[in-house]
C-alpha cells in the first residue's frame, strides 16, 4: 500500500542564514522504509528536479552511532519513545499526514545547514574530564579488581549513551545534564574511576557552563527521549558527586 | 609475471619473534618525540587506539574522521564480543589454540607471524579496556565472563551486552580526547582525507577537504597512519555505515601502496533482507539466533502460505540436512553461501524473495517463550522495530550481507605500506585474518594493532627521521596534490549529467553481489569486469552533483567515494579472477568438490595478492607474498 | 535552590499546623491564635528564623530568575513546531509560572496579614493581642479573597508536586528505591498542604 506524504523541511544555508520551512510532496512511499530512507528518496527527487538536496547527518542508521538526529512533529527522534531518527520507520505515519522536521536545537549547538547541527561541544565535554587516565601498558591484570555484577550492570547503562543530543535538543533548559550524568555515573561507578572522582565532575560541571548548556530542573524529559532510555537518576548521581566533590575541597 | 614481495618477518621462533622485534626495534628518546609528527586518519577503535597511545608516548598527533566526532566512527557498531587469550574459563585456551583457530578460520592464507601476534598480545587488551571502564559482562563473582564464538571450541569472547565496540571504542575515544585536552592530539571532526601526499615513495602528508566549509586543507607529518576501516558498503547494501568508504586507502593505493587480497569480503548469514529498492543499509542480527533458531525455505518454489502454514513436510531445513553435525550453526561463509544457493534457485521467500526464514517455533515450544525472551529478547525487540513483525509469532526472515574487508592495503610485519612511511592498521590494512575472519577476532585486531603493535613499528620507523624536519607544505609536492584534489571536486560539479551518486553506487553494489560476492566463476567475473568499465565510464560523463565545493555537499563527498569504489571494483574482480582455487570467503564455482565445498590449492596460491597501481585500473601489477607455513600443517576445512 | 526550596517547605508545615487553630471554636480560637502570633513576633528564635526565611524566599526567587534567564530562548533555538511537552509534565515546565503566582501571593499576603499585625493599628483581644484572628476571619469571609487563596494554593500543590521531588533529586538522591518514595511522599506532601491550606478558609467560609 502506497503512501503519501508532505514534509515540511527547515531549509537553512549555513549557520549565518535565518533558514525556513520548505514543502515538498512525496507519492508511492513503501510503509517498510526507513525515515531517512524517505529523505534519500527525498533527496533523489529534489536531486532530479536540480534542487540541492537535504542535508542530513546519519552514519550507521542502526541506532548505535548517535550521529542521527531531528526533531520530527516537534519530537526529537520522533513519536516512538527510546529510538534514533533511523529507526523509526514510516509505518508509524498515517497515509496523507504532513511530518514537519527540524534540526535539534540548543545555544550550544549551532545549525550547520539544514538539519545537521553542530554537537562538537559533547567532545569538548568529554575531554573535559570525561575518562579514566589510564595510559596504555599502565593497567593492571583485569581479573584483580572483582566488581561487582550489579554494579557493572548499572555502569552499563550509564555507559550506553550514543552521545546523539536528543537529550539537550528536548530540554526546555537545553541541559546536559543527562548526558555529563550518564558520564560520571559510568565512571564513579566503578573502582577504576574512583581517584579521579573528584576532579572529574567538578570538571565536567563547570564545563557544562561554560558551552551555555542550560541548568538541569528535573523535568525528566530528557529520559523519554533517549534512545538508550538513560535514567534520570544518573543526573541525580551527577548531583550527588558534584556536591560530595564540593565538601571535600 | 609476478614479483614476490618479502613481510620483514624477524628471526626467531615464533613464539620469540615479537620479544625479538621489541628488543631490537629503535627507539626514540622523549625528548624528541614531540618533534615528530604523525598524522592518524580514522578514528575507530584502531585509530583512536593508536593516535591516544602514541600521545601518550610524547608524540604530536593530528586525528581525523569525517563524522561530527570521534566516537562514532564504525566499530561502535561491533555487537558480539572481542576474543582474548585469557584462559579464564580454564578450558584448554592458549596462545597457541588461538593462533591456530585464526589461522585455520582463515582457511589458511593469513601470516603465521602475524597471526601469533595478534593472539599474544590479546590478554593486554583485556586489562587495558578494564582499566578504562569499560563494562564487559561479568559473573556474580564479580570475575569477567566469556563466552565462546563461532569456529572455536573454548570460550575466549568477552562481551559488553550486544554493544561490544561501542563501549571498547568509548574507552579509545576518552583516552584519545584526554590527550587532546594535554594539547597532544588535535583532532580533525568532519574532514576527509582525499590524497596522499609522497615524495620518493615516502609518505610526507595528507590533503583533506572540511567537510563543512568545504575548504582543502594541506597536513604535513612524519609519519601517516590510516586506520579508515572497512570498505564492504562497496555493495551499497552491506552492514557497515553509510559514510565507510574505501578512499583513503584506494588514494594511497594509487600513490603506490599495494592492495593486498582486496576481493575477500565477509558476508554476515543472519542480517535483515533487502524490502525494496530504497533500501540503504542492511542491520546484523546477533549470530547467536542461531544457536536456537531453524533455518529453512519452503520444498516448493511457488509455496506462498505464510510460514507458520508451511506443514514440515513440505520445509527444507537445508542446513541440518547437508551439514548434519554443524547443522544451523555452520561457519558464517557456508551458512552465507547456502542461504544465496537457495534464493539463486528460486526458493527464497518474502516479497522480494530474497530471504530464508530462521525460525524459533520449535525452540519456544522446547524451552518455553520465557528463555528465548530472555536470550534473545532485545534481539526480538529490534527485528520489530525494524520490520514491524513479532518473531516470537512468525519465523524471522534473514539474508547474508556484506559485513568485513580481510583485503585491504598491504603491511609488513611493521604494518608499514610498501610507501615508507605510511602504515596501515586495523580493518584497512589486509590484516591477519586470511580468507576468512573469525568472529569477535577483528575488534581485537583493530585494537592491538592500534595500542600494542603500531606504537613500537612506528617508533622504529620515526628514529630515522628524528633529524628530518616536518616536511613543508608549501613545497611543489604539496600544492600539487591540492590542485589535483580541487580539480578533481570540481570534475564533478561539471559534469552535470543526469544519475547521482547512490544510483551509481547501487547499480555497482548489485554487479558485485552477484558476480563478485558469495561466489565466483570465471565467466561471471569475466563478465562483470567489462560491466564495471562500461558503468565507470558512463559514471565520468553522467554524474550529476549540484551545490558547490565550499560548503556542506554530502552528494559531492558520495561522489568521490564512488569514484573510487569503481576502480576498486575492478581490483576486487581482477583479484577474485586471479585466485584460482577457493579458500574462505572467496568461493570459486570452478573449484568444488562434488559435495559442493571449498576446493584449496596449497601448491598454488599459498600466497596473498598484493596489487600494484599502475595507472590503469584494468591493468594493475601482482605482486605475491608468499605463505610460508611451518608451525601448522594445512588442513581442509570441514563441517559436515 | 533545592535548600531554599525545602526549608520553604518546613516552613510550610510549621504555618500550617499554627493555622490549624483557626478552626477551634471560636472563642477558644481567638484567644490560642492571637497568642500564638504575639508569641512568634516575640520570640528571638522565631525572629531569626523569620529572618532565614525571608532570606529563603529572596534566594529562591534569584536563583528562580538566573535559572529563567539562563535557559532563556534565542530565536535561533526556538522551535518553530515544538511537541516536546509530551515528554514531562507541565507544572515541570511552568515552575517559574506558578513560583510567579506563589510569590504575588506572599506579598499580598504579607500585606494582609504580616504588615497590618507588625506595623499596623489592630483592636486587642481580651488578652490584649492584636486580633489578627478576626482580620484572617473577615477576609476569610470573603469570596474573591478566597478564590484567590485558592488559586494560589493550587499553584502551590503543582509547585511542590515538583519540587519536593525534584529537591530530593538535586541534592542527589540517586537511589532508584528512595527516589521512587521521596516521590510519593511528594504527592503526599503537596496533597496534605493544598487540603490543610485550602481546606481552613473554605471551612471558614462556608461555616460562616
Ligand atoms: C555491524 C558490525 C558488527 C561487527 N561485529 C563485530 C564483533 O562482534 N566482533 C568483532 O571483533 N568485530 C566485529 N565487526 C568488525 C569490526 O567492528 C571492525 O572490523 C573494526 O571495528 C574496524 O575498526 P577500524 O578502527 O579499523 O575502523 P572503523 O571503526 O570503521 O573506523 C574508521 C575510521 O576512519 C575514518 N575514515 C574513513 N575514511 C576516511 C577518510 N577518507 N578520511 C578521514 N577519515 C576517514 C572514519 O571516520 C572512522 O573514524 C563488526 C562490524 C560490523 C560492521
Ligand atoms: C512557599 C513557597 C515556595 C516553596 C515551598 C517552594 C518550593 C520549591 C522547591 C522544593 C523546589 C525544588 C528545588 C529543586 O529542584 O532543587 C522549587 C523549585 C522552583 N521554585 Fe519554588 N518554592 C516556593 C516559592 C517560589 C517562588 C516565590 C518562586 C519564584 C519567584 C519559585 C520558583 C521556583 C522555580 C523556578 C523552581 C524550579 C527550579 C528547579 O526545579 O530546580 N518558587 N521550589
Ligand atoms: S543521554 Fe540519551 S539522549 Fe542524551 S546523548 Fe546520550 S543517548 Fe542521546
Ligand atoms: S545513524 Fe547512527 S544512530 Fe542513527
Amino acid at each position: 500500500m502506497p503512501m503519501k506524504l508532505q514534509l515540511k523541511i527547515w531549509r537553512q544555508k549555513n549557520s549565518d542564514d535565518l533558514g525556513k520551512f520548505n514543502t515538498y510532496e512525496l507519492k508511492d512511499l513503501n510503509p517498510a522504509m526507513s525515515f531517512l530512507e524517505m529523505l534519500d528518496t527525498l533527496n533523489l527527487q529534489l536531486i532530479k528536479n536540480k534542487e540541492e538536496p537535504v542535508e542530513f547527518d546519519h552514519d550507521c542508521r542502526e541506532g548505535i552511532c548517535g550521529q542521527c538526529g531531528v526533531m520530527i512533529n516537534g519530537i526529537a527522534h520522533g513519536e516512538p519513545k527510546n529510538i534514533t531518527t533511523c529507526q523509526l520507520h514510516l509505518r508509524e505515519f498515517k497515509d496523507g499526514d504532513t511530518i514537519v522536521i527540524e534540526p535539534f536545537r540548543a545555544k550550544a549547538f549551532p545549525v550547520l545547514k539544514d538539519l545537521k547541527v553542530d554537537r562538537s561541544a559533547f567532545d569538548t565535554l568529554i575531554a573535559s574530564g570525561g575518562y579514566i587516565g589510564v595510559e596504555t601498558g599502565q593497567a593492571p591484570e583485569a581479573n584483580t579488581t572483582p566488581i561487582p555484577q550489579e554494579i557493572a550492570e548499572q555502569a552499563f547503562d550509564a555507559a550506553a549513551c550514543i552521545g546523539c543530543g536528543a537529550c539537550v535538543a528536548t530540554c526546555k533548559n537545553e541541559s546536559a545534564a543527562l548526558f555529563v550524568g550518564a558520564k560520571i555515573s559510568h565512571l564513579a561507578s566503578l573502582p577504576q574511576g574512583k581517584a579521579e572522582r573528584e576532579k572529574r565532575v567538578l570538571n565536567m560541571v563547570n564545563r557544562m557552563d561554560e558551552l551555555k548548556f542550560g541548568h538541569c530542573t528535573n523535568t525528566e524529559a530528557c529520559q523519554v527521549e533517549c534512545p538508550q532510555d538513560i535514567s534520570v537518576l544518573h543526573i541525580a548521581k551527577l548531583n550527588y558527586e558534584y556536591l560530595r566533590a564540593k565538601f571535600k575541597k | 609475471m609476478a614479483n614476490f614481495i618479502a613481510a620483514k618477518i624477524p628471526e626467531g621462533p615464533l613464539e620469540k619473534k615479537w620479544q625479538n622485534y621489541k628488543d631490537q626495534a629503535k627507539l626514540v628518546s622523549p625528548n624528541n618525540r614531540k618533534k615528530l609528527e604523525v598524522i592518524v586518519i580514522g578514528t575507530g577503535l584502531s585509530g583512536a587506539s593508536a593516535a591516544a597511545s602514541l600521545a601518550e608516548m610524547g608524540y604530536q598527533v593530528k586525528s581525523f574522521c569525517f563524522q561530527d566526532s570521534p566516537r562514532r566512527a564504525h566499530s561502535v557498531a561491533a555487537q558480539g564480543g572481542v576474543n582474548a587469550m585469557k584462559n579464564y574459563k580454564n578450558d584448554g585456551d592458549s596462545v597457541q589454540r588461538m593462533f591456530f583457530d585464526t589461522l585455520k578460520g582463515g582457511d589458511f592464507r593469513a601470516r603465521e607471524a602475524n597471526t601469533y601476534r595478534l593472539a599474544q598480545c590479546s590478554a593486554a587488551l583485556i586489562d587495558q579496556a578494564v582499566a578504562q571502564g569499560v563494562p564487559f559482562a561479568r559473573e556474580y563473582s564479580g570475575y569477567l565472563s566469556n563466552r565462546s564464538f563461532g569456529g572455536v571450541q573454548v570460550s575466549r569472547t568477552f562481551y559488553a551486552r550486544g554493544q561490544t565496540g561501542q563501549q571498547l571504542l568509548l574507552g579509545a575515544y576518552q583516552a584519545l580526547l584526554r590527550q587532546q585536552a594535554k594539547g597532544k592530539v588535535k583532532i580533525f571532526n568532519r574532514h576527509e582525507m582525499l590524497e596522499l601526499v609522497c615524495e620518493n615513495n615516502t609518505a610526507k602528508g595528507i590533503i583533506t577537504r572540511n567537510l563543512v566549509s568545504g575548504k582543502i586543507e594541506r597536513h604535513a607529518a612524519h609519519a601517516v597512519i590510516i586506520a579508515s576501516g572497512g570498505f564492504g558498503k562497496i555493495y551499497y547494501l552491506s552492514t557497515l555505515a553509510m559514510g565507510c568508504n574505501a578512499s583513503a586507502i584506494w588514494r594511497a593505493h594509487k600513490k603506490g601502496a599495494l592492495m593486498a587480497n582486496p576481493s575477500w569480503t565477509q558476508f554476515h548469514p543472519t542480517s535483515l533482507p533487502q524490502s525494496g529498492s530504497y533500501q540503504s543499509k542492511l542491520t546484523l542480527m546477533s549470530e547467536s539466533l542461531r544457536n536456537d533458531g531453524r533455518i529453512w525455505v519452503p520444498k516448493n518454489k511457488k509455496d506462498a502460505r505464510n510460514p507458520n502454514e508451511i506443514p514440515e513436510s513440505d520445509r527444507d531445513y537445508y542446513l541440518e540436512r547437508k551439514y548434519p553435525s554443524y547443522g544451523n550453526l555452520a561457519p558464517r561463509d557456508i551458512a552465507s553461501r547456502a542461504a544465496k544457493e537457495q534464493i539463486d534457485n528460486g526458493f527464497g521467500v518474502g516479497e522480494l524473495k530474497n530471504a530464508v526464514y530462521l525460525d524459533f517455533a520449535k525452540a519456544i515450544k522446547d524451552l518455553g517463550k520465557t528463555t528465548i525472551q530472555k536470550r534473545y529478547g532485545n534481539l526480538f525487540d529490534m527485528y520489530e522495530k525494524i520490520t514491524g513483525i513479532n518473531a516470537f509469532k512468525e519465523p524471522m526472515k534473514i539474508s547474508p550481507s556484506a559485513h568485513f574487508s580481510m583485503g585491504g592495503l598491504w603491511v609488513d610485519y611493521d604494518l608499514q605500506t610498501s610507501i615508507a612511511g605510511l602504515f596501515a592498521i586495523g580493518e584497512a590494512n589486509f590484516s591477519d585474518h586470511g580468507a576468512n575472519r573469525l568472529g569477535a577476532n577483528s575488534l581485537l585486531q583493530a585494537c592491538v594493532d592500534g595500542y600494542y603493535i603500531l606504537p613500537y613499528t612506528l617508533q622504529n620507523y620515526l628514529a630515522t627521521q628524528i633529524d628530518k624536519p616536518k616536511p613543508a607544505t608549501h613545497s611543489q609536492t604539496f600544492i600539487d596534490a591540492e590542485e589535483r584534489v580541487k580539480t578533481q571536486l570540481q570534475t564533478y560539479l561539471n559534469t552535470n549529467g543526469t544519475k547521482t551518486p547512490d544510483e551509481y553506487h547501487k547499480e555497482l553494489g548489485k554487479l558485485l553481489y552477484d558476480y563478485c560476492g558469495l561466489s565466483r566463476s570465471r565467466k561471471g567475473l569475466t563478465f562483470v569486469i567489462k560491466e564495471i568499465q562500461r558503468l565507470r565510464e558512463e559514471f565520468k560523463t553522467n554524474l550529476l552533483v549540484l551545490g558547490d565545493t565550499n560548503q556542506i555537499n554530502s552528494e559531492l563527498e558520495k561522489a568521490g567515494r564512488i569514484a573510487d569504489y569503481f576502480e576498486l571494483a575492478e581490483l576486487m574482480c581482477l583479484d577474485a579472477l586471479n585466485r584460482e582455487e577457493s579458500c574462505g570467503t572467496h568461493f570459486r564455482e570452478e573449484y568444488q568438490s562434488d559435495e559442493g565445498e571449498a576446493v584449496r590449492n596449497d601448491n598454488d596460491y599459498a600466497y596473498t595478492a598484493a596489487w600494484e597501481w599502475t595507472g590503469n585500473p584494468s591493468q594493475p601489477e601482482l605482486h605475491k607474498e608468499k605463505l610460508v607455513f611451518k608451525n601448522v600443517s594445512l588442513s581442509t576445512r570441514s563441517y559436515i | 535552590m533545592a535548600i531554599t526550596g525545602l526549608f520553604l517547605c518546613l516552613f510550610l508545615v510549621i504555618h500550617l499546623l499554627g493555622n490549624f487553630q483557626l478552626l477551634l471554636p471560636e472563642d477558644e480560637a481567638q484567644l490560642q491564635y492571637n497568642a500564638y502570633s504575639a508569641f512568634l513576633s516575640g520570640n528571638i528564635l522565631v525572629k531569626i528564623i523569620a529572618y532565614v526565611l525571608y532570606i529563603s524566599i529572596i534566594l529562591h526567587s534569584i536563583d528562580a530568575i538566573y535559572l529563567s534567564f539562563k535557559s532563556r530562548k534565542s530565536k535561533k533555538t526556538r522551535y518553530r513546531y515544538d511537541a516536546r511537552k509530551r515528554a514531562s509534565k507541565w507544572y515541570s515546565r511552568q515552575m517559574m509560572l506558578l513560583g510567579v503566582i506563589l510569590f504575588a501571593f506572599l506579598v499580598i499576603h504579607f500585606y494582609d496579614f504580616w504588615y497590618p499585625f507588625k506595623f499596623g493599628e489592630l483592636p486587642l483581644d481580651q488578652q490584649g493581642n492584636k486580633d489578627l484572628y478576626q482580620l484572617v476571619i473577615a477576609s476569610f469571609q470573603n469570596i474573591g479573597y478566597v478564590g484567590w487563596y485558592s488559586v494560589a494554593i493550587l499553584a502551590l500543590f503543582f509547585h511542590l508536586l515538583h519540587g519536593f521531588f525534584s529537591a530530593f533529586r538535586s541534592l542527589g538522591l540517586y537511589h532508584p528505591y528512595y527516589a521512587q518514595i521521596i516521590k510519593l511522599i511528594g504527592v503526599i506532601f503537596s496533597l496534605l498542604m493544598c487540603i490543610g491550606y485550602l481546606g481552613i478558609p473554605i471551612y471558614i467560609f462556608i461555616s460562616s
